[in-house]
């Protein structure tokens, strides 16, 4: 272990490292991370173009069992990887910027959500409504990912309107998890944490209201990112819940989703809720050494809330969480039990705001000025109610009428007010954690590892449940972030970290510490159990899953599935 | 005060869908109607919460008046905006007519 050996043995990849004999021939592109990939591009031993190729090829390959993209852009992927070819060509020359220029994200393939907008592509949102939509402009997400450069291969599945923790809430048909392909990926950014997973990009751009991004990563067994509130501009990202919604990063380690962070991050003038607070360029610089990154532990304050330990949780989710902070408390940090005193006031209080945010946002979808229409009637009311009803799914119609509820004449003091008064408290429970000097949370991302298809869908409530543990994080507006942390039940388990503001990068250090002193655990090599079944085209694909499994179930079951 | 017990009658469910403009099938309303209230009864845990002098949040961050230059800058191309529209006429969105009568002005 050591800052030399990704220098010395530049053909190896990670995984590679423990098995081989040292030198092992570098095999599967896809295997390598965002830094490895920027390293090979910049030395010219990989084109862009070869990544693009053996990226498209896992993900045309795999699509049919994993249902992670709901668009493939080969075409315009290729075109992309060729122009950062030339780009890194260029800089090459005398006279040229010089290949230390270029940030490492050039040539790199990356996913976005299919929220969000590339101009003259689809963006459905997971949502019949905008089926056929065609974006008329590039989101600033998009248009920073250009500028430096990233291939973008496609869109990834999602819930509908990113309404939902497990993807199964996608008009498009659910994403299948490839630790256990009868699972759920988690949600809403399914499709992103389940491309990532299965090596179909190294990096994806994911949005997280509730835990959408963070949920899905735990679940999938990778890292997962939700930015500072205001630190990812939002023009051009479909809205859910806009005092909540962030645009992040997922990735197979830290250093990657710091790059990503990095190439996205920033005051954008076009949304105004982006902060002006400036990006630091140490999140491209995380050490690449296991002994430095792992000294950034020795004296770190870690807060254990223990609000987060409760019923519901799973004892091998807790315990990978109490081992993960053992170890870490073992390498230097210090670790103190605090109360989160309201964190059980946050499943109620969320399950107002988002909902009534959400059916103020999803009021545009009117058939007026794009998206699905149905003016079959004559009646504009009636037209109305057609065209929402039809085009909306049960999850998405069943947000807005809370939604609508709680906005409601009568009802507003005591619902939307009422919750609004409860995230000023469960901020100030975070608030007081960071006046005490504390360095980072601690907590489990989700109560439970990956779950059935099926098994919480027809149960609203117990959905809702799978975010107790991290939307808290979003009524805060706070960075949080989930790292695997190992296995339970053969399962991946998430550990969350939380920061206080704008402070992503001392975050990505003590994930990066964590990885460091985590790398020989057998865990780390390990790729998702049943990804090697995606290759069988016999494979049944998650629709066909479920399909099978809603037959001869009770007509109430299916009801739901409209 | 959030009520105790949740209590969303099917004429509720059915005025609320009115007001969201959702077109429910009566399935769907019998559903919801369930689900629903099953939802609301998680809200009550707030009213043993006393929130009297605790001021609401509406966003995290301490941003003010964030007002770009008053300078023209370029904007969509009409063609571009109108792409999506389910009806066009001309350079126009078609909406649906609000007023009832034959349409003389």
């Amino acid at each position: 272990m050591g800052e030399r050996d990704e220098e010395d043995r530049p053909f190896e990849t990670t995984r590679g490292r423990d098995g081989g004999a040292g030198g092992s021939a570098l095999t599967d592109l896809t295997r390598l991370h965002v830094h490895e990939m920027a390293r090979l591009l910049r030395t010219g031993e990989v084109s862009s173009r070869a990544l693009a190729e053996a990226h498209l090829a896992a993900a045309a390959r795999q699509n049919h069992a994993l249902n992670a993209w709901l668009a493939i852009d080969r075409k315009s992927a290729l075109a992309q990887a060729d122009a950062a070819d030339r780009r890194i060509a260029e800089s090459r020359r005398p006279g040229g910027s010089g290949v230390a220029a270029l940030h490492p994200l050039c040539g790199v393939p990356v996913g976005l959500k299919d929220l969000v907008s590339v101009k003259g592509g689809q963006a459905t949102a997971g949502s019949k409504i905008l089926k056929g939509y065609v974006a008329p402009f590039d989101s600033t997400v998009t248009a920073r990912l250009r500028q430096a450069g990233a291939v973008i291969l496609g869109k990834t599945n999602m819930d509908e309107f990113a309404m939902g923790s497990s993807t199964e809430h996608s008009a498009y048909g659910p994403t299948a998890n490839p630790w256990d392909l009868t699972r759920v990926p988690g949600g809403s950014s399914g499709g992103s944490a389940a491309a990532v997973a299965a090596y179909h990009v190294p990096v994806s751009i994911g949005t997280d209201t509730g835990g959408s991004i963070r949920q899905p990563a735990s679940l999938c067994g990778i890292v997962g990112l939700k930015p500072t509130y205001g630190r990812v501009s939002r023009y051009g990202i479909v809205a859910f819940a806009s005092s909540l919604d962030q645009i992040g990063p997922l990735a197979r380690d830290a250093r990657d989703a710091a790059i990503l962070l990095h190439a996205v991050s920033g005051r954008d003038e076009r949304d105004a809720t982006s902060a002006p607070v400036p990006v630091p360029d140490e999140l491209l610089d995380l050490p690449s050494s296991d002994d430095e990154a792992a000294s950034y532990l020795k004296g770190r304050r870690l807060a254990l809330p223990r609000e987060y330990f409760v019923e519901g949780m799973e004892p091998g989710v807790a315990g990978r969480v109490r081992e993960a902070v053992a170890a870490m408390e073992a390498a230097g940090a210090r670790i103190e039990e605090v109360s989160l005193p309201h964190t059980d006031y946050g499943l109620a209080s969320y399950y107002i705001i988002a909902p009534a945010e959400c059916s103020s946002n999803l009021a545009r979808y009117d058939g007026v000025v794009y998206g699905f229409a149905d003016r079959s009637s004559g009646d504009y009311i009636a037209d109305y109610l057609c065209t929402r009803g039809t085009g909306f799914g049960p999850e998405v119609k069943r947000r807005i009428m809370l939604g609508t509820y709680a906005l409601s004449a009568g009802y507003y003091d005591a619902y939307y007010v009422k919750a609004q008064k409860v995230r000023t408290l469960i901020k100030a429970d975070f608030d007081a954690v960071w006046a005490a000097g504390f360095d980072a949370i601690c907590a489990p991302t989700s109560p439970t590892v990956a779950f059935p298809m099926g098994a919480r869908l027809e149960d609203p409530v117990a959905m809702y449940l799978s975010d107790a543990c991290t939307l808290p994080v979003n009524m805060a507006g706070l960075p949080g972030m989930s790292i695997p942390a190992g296995l339970s039940d053969g399962l991946p388990v998430g550990l969350q970290l939380v920061g206080a503001p704008w402070r992503e990068l001392g975050m990505l250090r003590l994930a990066r510490a964590y990885e460091a002193i985590t790398a020989r655990a057998t865990w780390r090599d390990l790729e998702p159990a049943e990804l090697h079944l995606t290759d069988d085209p016999t494979t049944p694909s998650p629709l066909e899953r479920k399909a099978r499994r809603t037959q001869g179930a009770p007509a109430t079951g299916s009801g739901d599935q409209s | 005060m959030i009520p105790s017990m949740a209590n969303l009658s099917r004429a509720d469910v059915e005025h609320v869908a009115h007001l969201a403009r959702l077109g429910l099938a009566e399935a769907e309303l019998a559903r919801l109607e369930g689900q629903l209230n099953h939802i609301l009864d998680q809200y009550t845990i707030l009213t043993t919460l006393d929130t009297e002098h605790i001021p609401p949040t509406a966003q995290t961050i301490a941003l003010a008046n964030i007002l770009r230059d008053d300078v023209v800058q370029p904007s969509l191309a009409v063609d571009d905006v109108l792409a999506n529209a389910p009806e066009r006429s001309g350079d126009h969105f078609v909406v649906p007519a609000i007023l009832g009568g034959d349409g003389g002005a």
